[in-house]
């Protein structure tokens, strides 16, 4: 079976959640391939073995990491160069995006974003227009490059080889063009990233204040769940910008989103409303979202909260 | 300093969009249109640096650039009342239901034909929502992609300049710095829009607009338009809409409320 190549999402070798499923979904494409590029990408072999890299590229060039997405999809380009894989699969987060568009620009191939998922003849699905649309398309030239949303495949183990083989890249200067200059990194508390994330509790304006994210916090922690917040919190600087949950922020579809103090502007549902399962808790009983919760709960979140916090810490035992 | 916008007529984010029968693109005919809401914020920073450039003794212009269907003048208008100095429009029915590969290839050919330092686009379109142009840009170009900016600075010293952005990241951010000419694309955090006035919509009217076939850009018809379209869609269907479920008022038991419906969901 054709190679399928699986570029892995990782934090100094830690593997995202997000790579397990690209690779047990490109187990029903072909045989699948990780590639891991940047700092502490070594590391990261054994795990993808687990999940059924039978081959793992990696690279740890240190143009990898001091600019944007170039230099991954100029490693890409030679990979898929080199082994004539059946198709690419990668993250459809921002940077899994770009790598993609200038890797399929490299390749003469064609492009697809956003996939929940794919069929072994390679026919990929996208839900469009916030989820009322769900379309199925094919990629017509080259190699197909499609990315895959984090929570659209369930990972599960498969042993597999994982045979480690660096690769050297070379970069041009167009590579270089953009270069990280500083790179900062804001603390997260220990909580799972919202892209990984299988729950999600995101708090909005109606939270009030910085403290008040406390109880989204402690109801988060309970679930082990990730914590989002809407532009009107992210703005007022109750919560840090990173955890903007819409249009502009990230684009989440977990199991479960449980939105606390959010009215529902159509630039937030852009980034949640693929979610499975949505529970809202406004005490506006007109707020818009409620047109797309599952469960609404009509009232004041400084009180639903904690007793939702304690009630499922009572069922944990 | 000679500043590029990318700017997209979209159809608006309420209505009711659908793809049409016939050719599974995006029924662009029957739904009301609006500027993509972010591209309002990539016009403003051009203006506020094109601003910035003048009040230090410096040559600034902001140039509207749209590929779209005939009635996407409209959308060039408004960013020419917002204060942009002239606008480029690329339309031609060949390039009907291009893809966003398609759609960079004909973008790259007019900006080889514009003398800019800088382009600026927004971070995303609502109707593709693939947030990928600049990307696509850069590749074609050879020029630096500064995308997701929060933040811009730029400086000139005669032709050549630096630009500077900050962009949000999954666990900060960072600083990213490149050379122009440079492609930037930016988030609604950096700016707030400012509203056309009446002088501006009035002067809009007499701004040079040029209008380019695709033989005017010198691009290959064999390479845009649907048939030839890299990614083809097989088949669609729509759902019904995600129908609101149950709604229920706190009478003091919320919590608990919430966690049956979690329990009966194997959710919890
Ligand atoms: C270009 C652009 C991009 C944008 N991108 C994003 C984005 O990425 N993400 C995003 O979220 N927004 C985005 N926005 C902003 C968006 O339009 C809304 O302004 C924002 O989502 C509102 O946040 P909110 O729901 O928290 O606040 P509000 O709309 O003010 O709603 C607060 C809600 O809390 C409820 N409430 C108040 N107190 C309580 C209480 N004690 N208990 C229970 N409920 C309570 C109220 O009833 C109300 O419904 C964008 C806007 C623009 C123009
Ligand atoms: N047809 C077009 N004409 C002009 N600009 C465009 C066009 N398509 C996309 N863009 C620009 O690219 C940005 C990102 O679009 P996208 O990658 O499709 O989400 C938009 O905000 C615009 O600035």
């Amino acid at each position: 079976m054709a190679e399928v190549l699986v570029l892995v999402d990782h934090a100094e070798g830690t593997p995202k959640k997000v790579a397990y499923e690209l690779l047990t979904l490109a187990r029903e494409l072909g045989t699948p391939s990780a590639v891991v590029l940047g700092a502490g990408a070594s590391a990261a072999a054994d795990r993808l073995a687990a999940y059924g890299a039978e081959t793992v590229y990696v690279s740890e060039a240190e143009e990898l990491d001091g600019y944007l997405a170039g230099p991954k999809a100029s490693v890409l380009a030679q990979l898929v160069a080199d082994k004539s894989p059946a198709a690419v699969l990668l993250p459809s987060n921002a940077e899994g995006k770009e790598v993609a568009a200038r890797l399929a620009v490299k390749t003469g191939s064609g492009l697809i974003t956003d996939a929940v998922g794919v069929t072994p003849d390679l026919t990929a699905e996208q839900p469009i227009f916030g989820g009322s649309v769900v379309v199925q398309s094919r990629v017509a030239a080259g190699t197909p490059v499609i990315t895959v949303r984090a929570n659209s495949t369930a990972p599960t183990e498969a042993p597999a080889s994982g045979t480690v083989e660096q690769v050297s890249a070379t970069f041009s200067d167009a590579d270089r063009a953009a270069r990280v200059v500083d790179h900062v990194v804001e603390d997260k508390g220990g909580r799972p990233d919202l892209g990984d994330a299988s729950i999600v509790v995101s708090g909005g304006r109606g939270v009030g204040a910085a403290e008040g994210f406390g109880i989204i916090e402690q109801l988060a922690d309970t679930l082990g769940a990730a914590v989002g917040a809407s532009r009107a919190a992210t703005d007022a600087g109750w919560y840090p910008h990173q955890n903007q949950v819409g249009q502009t922020g990230r684009t989440v579809s977990p199991q479960l989103y449980i939105a606390a103090g959010i009215s529902g502007a159509i630039q937030h549902r852009a980034g949640m409303q693929t979610s499975k399962t949505i529970v809202a808790i406004n005490k506006d009983p007109e707020a818009p979202i409620f047109e797309l919760a599952d469960f609404g709960l009509v009232g004041d979140l400084f009180t639903v909260v904690p007793q939702l916090t304690e009630q499922i810490a009572k069922r944990k035992g | 300093m000679n500043i590029v916008v990318l700017v997209k007529q979209v159809p608006d984010t309420w209505a009711e969009r659908k793809l049409s029968d016939s050719d599974k693109t995006l029924d662009r005919a029957s739904v009301d249109v609006v500027m993509n809401e972010i591209d309002e914020y990539a016009v403003e920073e051009a203006l506020r640096l094109k601003e910035a450039a003048t009040a230090s003794g410096g040559e600034a212009s902001v140039t509207i650039l749209t590929m779209g269907p005939e009635r996407a003048v409209e959308t060039i208008r408004k960013a020419l009342s917002m204060g942009a100095d002239k606008a480029v429009h690329l339309t031609d029915p060949a390039l009907a239901g291009s893809d966003a590969l398609q759609t960079s290839y004909a973008l790259a050919q007019v900006l080889s034909t514009l003398e800019y330092d800088l382009v600026i686009a927004g971070s995303e379109a609502t109707d593709s929502r693939m947030s990928i142009m600049t990307a696509l840009l850069a590749e074609r170009t050879g020029q630096p992609q500064l995308s997701g900016a929060r933040k811009v600075t730029a400086s000139m010293e005669g032709t050549a300049g630096t630009v500077r952005i900050e962009r949000q990241t999954e666990n900060g951010y960072d600083v990213v710095e490149a050379s122009t000419p440079a492609l930037v694309s930016v988030v609604e955090k950096i700016n707030e829009p400012r509203y056309p006035s009446f002088k501006g919509i009035m002067a809009a009217k007499k701004k040079p607009l040029t209008t380019l076939s695709i033989a005017d850009a010198g691009i290959d018809a064999a390479q845009v338009g649907l048939a030839s379209a890299p990614s083809q869609v097989a088949s669609f269907a729509t759902k019904p809409p995600r129908s609101a479920g149950q709604v229920v008022k706190d009478e003091g038991d919320g919590g608990v409320k919430i966690v049956e419906f979690l329990a009966a969901q194997k959710l919890v």
